[in-house]
């Protein structure tokens, strides 16, 4: 079901939401949405910002490899602490050589190729599962700072 | 939302009012170039005190900007990158070597200025 106009077009599945990730606009609504989800969870300004500009990259590698694909949002718990999960996932052509694509500089676009390995240094777990062809799933998730 | 340039001879300010799309950045890049050379400006300052957010793809196109504008002769000037947003680049692995920042737009003046007066003197 499209949404337009005022609304964000998320909906909002088991506590999920989900942000289909289709133009650059999409990529403004997946990072202000994290930012509220965050907000509501209690995490910093930092942590927050750390979030915003990974799903930035995740949401812009989509639109540059895989031309559409989506952001899921999720809270996450671990020993109660409470975490942000992004689930960035597309059916694009997937990624033959997973250990270049986490090498620092390397990208087949035109991008710095900065993409998948700063993604990893932003958030605390990093997962990335590809298959050619098929498609491409990055799972990554920020806890909360303890105070 | 597009980024309006305001012109403070011999200067252009632009100040970014909210997060840029694609569009809005490449528009920013195209207008500042077209209007430092209708206008003849020596110095560009882009605020981004309003930007949450630095990304790759941002980052590029600022550096692509200010390295244009070189090429013309013009200085470019980044302010009020937030201290948010500096960590987040920094882990991304962006840091603008080539390109001047500083802590706000009034301190981008007072370092366009004196770069101008002390152009045959001691340089930045």
């Amino acid at each position: 079901m499209d949404s337009e106009g005022g609304s964000t077009g998320v909906r909002a599945v088991d506590g999920e939401m989900r942000v289909p990730i289709d133009g650059e606009l999409d990529i403004l609504t997946a990072r202000q949405d994290a930012r509220e989800l965050a907000t509501a969870l209690g995490f910093d300004g930092v942590s927050q910002t750390l979030i915003a500009t990974a799903i930035s990259e995740l949401a812009r590698n989509i639109l540059k490899y895989a031309g559409h694909g989506e952001i899921l949002l999720r809270s996450a718990a671990r020993n109660g602490t409470p975490g942000v999960t992004v689930v960035a996932a597309d059916e694009g052509p997937g990624i033959a050589d997973l250990a270049l694509a986490m090498t620092d500089g390397f990208s087949t676009g035109h991008g710095l190729g900065l993409g998948l390995p700063g993604t990893k240094r932003l958030m605390d777990d990093f997962d990335l599962v590809s298959r050619v062809g098929s498609g491409t799933v990055v799972t990554t998730t920020m806890w909360a700072r303890r105070p | 939302m597009p980024v309006p340039i305001l012109t403070q001879a011999p200067y252009l300010i632009a100040s970014v009012q909210a997060a840029l799309t694609d569009a809005d950045l490449i528009g920013l890049q195209n207008g500042l170039l077209d209007e430092a050379r209708r206008r003849r400006c020596q110095g560009v300052i882009v605020d981004v005190t309003a930007l949450d957010v630095m990304d790759s793809f941002s980052t590029r196109t600022l550096q692509s900007l200010a390295a244009m504008l070189r090429l013309r002769g013009v200085e470019t000037v980044i302010a009020g990158i937030q201290p948010d947003v500096a960590m987040a680049m920094v882990r991304l692995g962006l840091t603008m070597p080539d390109v001047r920042t500083v802590l706000d737009l009034d301190e981008g003046l007072a370092y366009l200025q004196a770069r101008q007066q002390g152009s045959t003197g001691r340089g930045q």
